[in-house]
C-alpha cells in the first residue's frame, strides 16, 4: 500500500468521500425534481418538463440558474437570526444524516480497506434519529421567523406533525433492532444476509438461516408512513399545503434560501429511502440466492440496453446537447455495461452498490407515485391517524417481535 | 493540551454561553434556542466521556422531543418579547447572595474532590450500548420500571387535566 495512504488515509479518505457524496447527492436531488415532475406529469396525462433539453433533461440546470439569479428580498419585521439560520440548519442536518448510511459492503481500493459510506459508527441508527429529531427546528424557525401568518401556521403544523410521528417512526424500527441485536446499520444489513434464501431473508419477509422467521412488514409500513410524515411529503404535506397556506413555512423565502429548503427536503427523501432499504429490504444484498451467480450480470443487462436507447434517442435531436452529449452518455453507459461483463473483479465490486441504488430508486419512485395518487390529509385525520393507529400498531409490533424472540429462545 | 481537553473546553464553553444567553435573551424563542445549544453541548460532553448511547439519547430526547415541545408551545402562544424589569428587592438581597453561595459551595466541593474523582474513559473507549441495556434491565430494573410508572402517571394526569372541561 502507498505509505502516504497508510499514514494519512484516515484523514484523506473521509474528505474525498464527503466531497464525492455531497456532489452526488446534490446532483441526485436536482434530477429527483426532474423525475418527480416527469412521473407526476405522466400520471396526470401530461408530458412534464420537455422544453429545456431533450426530455427536459436540462430543466434542473435551468432551475438552479434561476435560484441563483433571482432577487432575494428580506421581508419586513422578520426575526433576522431565525430567518437566516433556518435554511442553513435544514440543509446542514439533511446532508449530515446521510453520513451514517452504508451504501454497500466494505471496499478495498488501492489496498486501503474502508467502509462504503462516510462514518461507520456502532450506533448509526440512533445517530440518524438524533439528527432527524433536530431537523424540525429548521422548519419551525423558518415559520416563526418569517413574520407571516401562513408561515407560522406551517411551522406549527410541522412541529406538531413531527412530534406525533417521530414516536411511531422510532418505535416501528424497534422490531428490526430486536431481531438484529445491534444499532449499527451495517450489521443490520449483514444480519439479513442468509446466503441462499435471497430476498426471503430480508426483514420484510424475515426468514433467518434456520428457516424460522418473523416478518417485519408491519414495522415497515409504520416506518414508511411515519417517515413520509417526517419529510412533509404528500399525503402529509400539511406544513406546506399550497391550497391552504400559500407555501407554508417557506412562503417568505426566495432564491437560494428557498433552494436550501428544497434541497433539504429532497435529501431527506433520499435518506429515508436509504434507511428503509437498509432496515427492511436488505440494503445492498441481492434479492437472488447467492448461488445464482448468473444474476451478477444484472447491472450489464440493464446498462447496455439503457445506453443503447440513450444513444439512438440522442442522435435524433438537432440541438447540440441532444446530438452530442446524449449519444456520448449513452455510449459510455453501453461501454460500462460491456466492461462489467468483461471484468469479473469490478462486476463483483459493484454488485452491492448496484442493488442498493436499485432499491433506493424504487423507494423514491414510490414516494413520487404516492404524491401523484393521494390527496392530502385533513389536520385532525392526520393527528388521529398518528396517535390512534400508527402508535398502537407499532407498539403491537414490538410486543409481537419480543414474544417471538422469547419463544425462539425458550421454545 | 490534549485534543480531548481542547474539545472539552470548547463544548463546556458553548454550554455555559448557551446557559447565560438563555437568561439574557429577551425573546422566549431565542431563550429556547440557547437551551438547545446547552443540550447539544452536553451531548458532546457525554460523547467525550465515552457514553455514546447517552449522548444520542440526550439529543433525541432533550434536544429533539422536549425542546421541540417548548418551541411549539412558545410559537402556539405567540409569546412576544419579554420586558426587562428592574431587579426585585427579594432578588437583590436574597437571590444574588444565595446564588453566589451555592456556586461557591459547588466549586469548593469540586475543588476538594478533584484529586480522587474517577477519570473518564481516557482512551476514547465507548461504553457498549449492549452492556448499558443489560445493566438497565437487570441491576437497575426497579428504578427503571418505577420511572416508567412515574411517566405514565404524568401522562394520565395530563389527560385528566385536558379532559376536565368536557365533563
Amino acid at each position: 500500500m502507498n505509505p502516504i495512504l497508510a499514514q494519512y488515509g484516515f484523514l484523506i479518505v473521509p474528505i474525498i468521500k464527503v466531497i464525492l457524496l455531497v456532489f452526488i447527492v446534490l446532483t441526485a436531488d436536482a434530477y429527483l425534481t426532474w423525475l418527480e415532475r416527469k412521473v407526476i406529469g405522466h400520471i396526470q396525462a401530461r408530458w412534464g418538463p420537455y422544453r429545456v433539453g431533450p426530455h427536459g433533461l436540462l430543466q434542473p440546470l435551468a432551475d438552479g440558474a434561476k435560484f441563483i439569479l433571482k432577487e432575494d428580498p428580506l421581508p419586513d419585521g422578520v426575526d433576522k437570526k431565525a430567518y437566516f439560520f433556518a435554511p442553513f440548519l435544514t440543509l446542514m442536518l439533511s446532508l449530515t444524516s446521510l453520513a451514517v448510511i452504508p451504501f454497500g459492503p466494505d471496499v478495498t481500493i488501492l489496498g486501503y480497506k474502508t467502509n462504503f459510506g462516510i462514518a461507520d459508527i456502532n450506533i448509526s441508527l440512533l445517530a440518524l434519529f438524533a439528527i432527524t429529531a433536530l431537523s424540525v427546528y429548521g422548519i419551525a424557525l423558518a415559520g416563526w421567523g418569517s413574520n407571516n401568518k401562513y408561515s407560522l401556521l406551517g411551522g406549527l403544523r410541522s412541529s406538531a406533525q413531527m412530534i406525533s410521528y417521530e414516536l411511531s417512526m422510532t418505535l416501528s424500527v424497534v422490531g428490526v433492532l430486536l431481531m438484529a441485536g445491534t444499532l449499527s446499520l451495517k450489521e443490520i444489513v449483514e444480519m439479513q444476509n442468509t446466503g441462499n434464501l435471497g430476498f426471503l431473508g430480508w426483514n420484510i419477509i424475515g426468514f433467518s438461516k434456520d428457516g424460522f422467521g418473523l416478518t417485519q412488514i408491519i414495522g415497515c409500513l409504520c416506518f414508511f408512513i411515519s417517515a413520509i410524515a417526517e419529510t412533509n411529503r404528500v399525503p402529509f404535506d400539511l406544513p406546506e399545503a399550497e391550497s391552504e397556506l400559500v407555501a407554508g413555512y417557506h412562503t417568505e423565502y426566495a432564491s437560494m434560501k428557498f433552494a436550501m429548503f428544497f434541497i433539504g427536503e429532497y435529501t431527506a427523501m433520499i435518506t429515508v429511502s436509504c434507511l428503509s432499504t437498509i432496515l427492511f429490504f436488505g440494503g445492498w444484498l441481492s434479492p437472488f440466492p447467492a448461488s445464482w451467480t448468473l444474476t451478477h450480470y444484472f447491472p450489464s443487462i440493464i446498462l447496455v440496453p439503457l445506453g443503447l436507447w440513450v444513444f439512438f434517442d440522442g442522435i435524433r435531436y438537432e440541438t447540440i446537447f441532444g446530438r452530442i452529449v446524449l449519444p456520448a452518455v449513452g455510449g459510455l453507459l453501453t461501454l460500462a455495461g460491456i466492461g462489467l461483463f468483461a471484468s469479473h473483479t469490478v462486476n463483483e465490486a459493484i454488485q452491492g452498490p448496484f442493488w442498493f441504488f436499485v432499491k433506493v430508486f424504487a423507494a423514491l419512485f414510490f414516494y413520487i407515485w404516492m404524491r401523484g395518487t393521494l390527496p392530502r390529509f385533513r389536520y385532525d385525520q392526520l393527528m388521529d391517524f398518528g396517535w390512534k393507529v400508527l402508535l398502537p400498531v407499532s407498539i403491537a409490533n414490538v410486543v409481537l417481535t419480543s414474544t417471538y424472540l422469547l419463544w425462539r429462545m425458550h421454545g | 493540551m490534549s485534543a480531548a481537553l481542547l474539545i472539552f473546553f470548547v463544548l463546556a464553553g458553548l454550554a455555559v454561553f448557551g446557559a447565560v444567553a438563555l437568561i439574557l435573551q429577551s425573546h422566549p424563542i431565542h431563550s429556547a434556542l440557547s437551551l438547545i445549544l446547552v443540550m447539544l453541548s452536553l451531548a458532546g460532553l457525554y460523547l467525550l466521556m465515552g457514553a455514546e448511547f447517552v449522548a444520542a439519547v440526550q439529543i433525541i430526547v432533550y434536544g429533539g422531543a422536549v425542546m421541540v415541545l417548548f418551541v411549539f408551545v412558545i410559537m402556539l402562544l405567540n409569546a412576544g418579547e419579554e420586558e426587562r424589569t428592574n431587579f426585585s428587592k427579594l432578588a437583590t438581597f436574597a437571590g444574588v447572595p444565595l446564588a453566589l453561595a451555592l456556586g461557591g459551595v459547588i466549586a469548593a466541593a469540586i475543588a476538594r474532590s478533584s484529586g480522587h474523582l474517577p477519570a473518564p474513559a481516557a482512551n476514547g473507549a465507548l461504553t457498549p450500548t449492549r452492556e448499558l441495556s443489560k445493566l438497565l434491565f437487570s441491576e437497575f430494573v426497579y428504578p427503571f420500571e418505577l420511572t416508567s410508572f412515574l411517566i405514565l402517571v404524568a401522562i394520565l394526569g395530563a389527560l385528566v387535566l385536558a379532559q376536565r372541561e368536557r365533563n
